[in-house]
């Protein structure tokens, strides 16, 4: 029992820090159709500026964590930047085949950037501790503070989310473009703009994962965000992607595998148990669980 | 017609084998020199795997217009087949030293069940997989790639000492093919032999009555499965046959490495073999247009290794030369650039052909000096 229910929160950690990069991928995804292959690498960008900052901030006396809210700022900007660089010429153009490829491009190019700043370099920093350790124990569990605010801060940004798309003008606006793009435009909502703050956003939620996810393995190099982010996409695909409580239900779904399939099954096969899921998902509901099928216009 | 066909197969055919004995020739009389063997011969042997690989990826997602991102993946299967039916041979004394009428036998027996093994795995992914379309068959096809690594990771016969059951780890050592400098040198026409058998296959395939219902579906599915197209059936073949030649090109791999580490075919990685950059090449040369992936793959291969050890490096500026450090970056750049101002690759659609190309090259020479004669010279070879 004791070793079912640590499994279940390590899952649940997990899976939050996993829905919290998936809700970037489904963003964008939403509104312009583009698996950002790019996303994995903005927690690499988190990552590395927490590093940098966390020093700045302990020096000003203030809490190690609050060195979230550079990075924040600095992912939407690396976001941001991509869209407008490399995503906006390229989908005015081309087909969807080539932003899909200049994805790709964008994320080597990111990832052997960082490896070719001087300050990096290849080999893997070790990040400082952000939160107080020790934790309390509940029915024979130990729950350490990390996973405690992992849990809680990925479900109160969540929650924040969930009511900025659903009640504020820019959240409406971004359900129209992904809804209709055309329409949109006619009713006086500037594609662009909401574009850009679709990617600023979700950029700026990798970077909250960055910190929830060193906080636990405190360790940063260039391919972090490779294998996060294709896992963290797997989620939102098997959540239904597009769809924001889509990615939360997926992080957790892939986060809960991981973490039972490893402690039950086999820790080296973890990895096709993740996708063994979304296959297996996808062969079933196409659109994920929470998509609905749209029939094909011919 | 019929003529200009079988005018064309006797012409393609006969330049084909003068090259391919040309090349022989060459191979034996340089044989001992010791740039080519240290060299320029393994160079060869990379740029074969490279090209195959690179024209079968193009079947899928130049001609039938599917993106798959797991193609390495049926590499894996192909070079871990090769390595350990090899190994099984050698340990059980068929073969002692890597020469002799038997080992070739072997050899080729070798590559040709790589092929099958990873043509009857592309069935196997391609059926379910085919259903899907667009970004969701990317991402599944990636799933499926990353299963098929992580699988035969955990092989406990594919690791360490192969075939011995012991523990599954990331290389397979002393893989049987696995030539050195001398045998890579002597078993160089097999590689070029599988290299151009491979690339006319895939240009008679691409030609024939299968070729054009694969090249209906990429244009418009639903008109194609109109005009009585069974787009089920092509896609699964098409994927198939591409995983048939990706396994040929795990063959070659694995004969040109003593060792084999999964890692080699994952989805991105350092070095030029991987599933996205198997899509670089493609890109690059233009989707549907076999000749422009092997003239991308023989590109990006020399850029690599001159990136790496060219000495004409060390003479460019500080700053340029810790771009080259990471020659990843330099590709994401060049990618990028050439998908805004080129996006259907350096060569779209066009393909080398021996009969035409001469004509259309002195066409253009002349075209050269007065621009506006040669549009209706133009016209008029297409109305022939």
């Amino acid at each position: 029992m004791g070793e079912f229910l640590q499994t279940l929160f390590v899952g649940l950690r997990l899976g939050s820090v996993y829905a919290l990069i998936a809700l970037g991928y489904t963003m964008v995804y939403g509104i312009i159709r583009l698996i950002n292959f790019a996303h994995g690498d903005f927690i690499m960008v988190g990552g590395y500026t927490l590093i940098f900052t966390v020093p700045l901030m302990t020096a000003a006396g203030m809490p190690a964590w609050m060195a979230v809210i550079i990075a924040i700022l600095v992912c939407a900007l690396v976001g941001v930047g991509v869209e407008l660089i490399a995503y906006r010429p390229v989908r005015k153009k081309g087909t969807n085949m080539t932003a899909l490829i200049t994805a790709i491009a964008m994320s080597l190019f990111l990832e052997n950037l960082a490896q070719a700043i001087p300050a990096i370099g290849p080999n893997p920093m070790v990040a400082g501790t952000f939160f107080e350790s020790g934790g309390f124990r509940v029915a024979g569990v130990t729950l350490d503070y990390t996973t405690i605010y992992t849990i809680a801060v990925s479900a109160v940004v969540m929650l924040l989310l969930y009511v900025f798309t659903q009640k504020t003008k820019m959240g409406r606006a971004m359900r129209c473009v992904s809804e209709d793009k055309s329409a949109a435009i006619l009713m006086g909502i500037s594609v662009n703009k909401t574009v850009l703050t679709t990617f600023a956003i979700g950029s700026g939620l990798a970077a909250v994962a960055a910190l929830m996810y060193i906080a636990q393995y405190p360790s940063v190099y260039t391919t972090i965000g490779s294998l996060l982010g294709l896992k963290a996409f797997v989620a939102a695909v098997v959540g239904g992607i597009g769809i924001v409580p889509g990615a939360m239900l997926g992080g957790l779904v892939i986060g809960l595998v991981e973490s039972f399939s490893t402690a039950y099954i086999s820790s080296s096969l973890t990895d096709t148990f993740v996708f063994l899921i979304l296959i297996i998902v996808l062969l079933i509901k196409p659109a994920g669980i929470l998509g609905k099928n749209v029939g094909e216009k011919v | 017609m019929k003529k200009t066909i079988r005018r064309g197969y006797l012409v393609n055919t006969a330049v084909l084998v003068a090259v391919y004995i040309l090349c022989v020739v060459l191979a034996n009389v340089f044989s001992e020199v010791s740039n080519f063997k240290l060299i320029l011969t393994p160079s060869i042997w990379q740029c074969c795997y490279l090209i195959i690989l690179a024209a079968s990826l193009n079947l899928v997602l130049g001609f039938m217009g599917q993106l798959s991102l797991g193609h390495c993946g049926f590499m894996a299967i192909g070079a871990y087949t090769a390595a350990l039916i090899s190994l099984a041979f050698q340990r059980a004394g068929v073969y002692d030293e890597k020469s002799g009428i038997v080992f070739v036998l072997i050899l080729f027996l070798c590559v040709i069940c790589a092929g099958v093994l990873a043509a009857m795995f592309g069935v196997l992914v391609g059926i379910p997989a085919l259903r899907l379309k667009g970004d969701y068959l990317a991402i599944i096809t990636l799933g499926f790639g990353l299963i098929i690594v992580n699988v035969i990771n955990n092989l406990p016969f594919a690791g360490q000492n192969g075939l011995a059951e012991g523990v599954a780890s990331s290389s397979l050592y002393q893989n049987g093919l696995g030539f050195g400098t001398t045998a890579k040198v002597t078993y160089l026409w097999v590689a070029l032999a599988v290299t151009i058998i491979c690339v006319a296959l895939m240009f008679m395939f691409i030609r024939s009555k299968y070729g054009r219902a694969v090249r209906a579906i990429r244009d418009d599915e639903i008109a194609a499965s109109a005009a009585g197209i069974n787009t089920g059936y092509y896609k699964v073949l098409t994927f198939a046959f591409s995983a048939f030649f990706a396994g040929i090109a795990g063959a070659l791999y694995a004969c040109s490495n003593s060792t084999l580490s999964t890692a080699s075919f994952s989805f991105t990685n350092g070095s030029i073999l991987n599933s996205t950059f198997v899509v670089v090449m493609v890109v690059l040369g233009g989707m549907g247009s076999l000749t422009g992936s092997i003239v991308s793959a023989v590109i990006m291969f020399v850029l690599n290794y001159q990136i790496a050890n060219g000495s004409w490096v060390s003479s460019l500026p500080g700053f340029i030369q810790g771009v080259f450090t990471y020659p990843m970056l330099v590709y994401a750049i060049v990618l990028v650039i050439i998908i805004m101002f080129r996006p259907k690759g350096i060569f779209g659609t066009y393909e080398f052909s021996l009969l035409r190309t001469p004509g259309e090259f002195v066409r253009w020479i002349k075209g050269l000096g007065g621009k506006k004669k040669a549009k209706p010279e133009g016209k008029e070879a297409a109305a022939q």
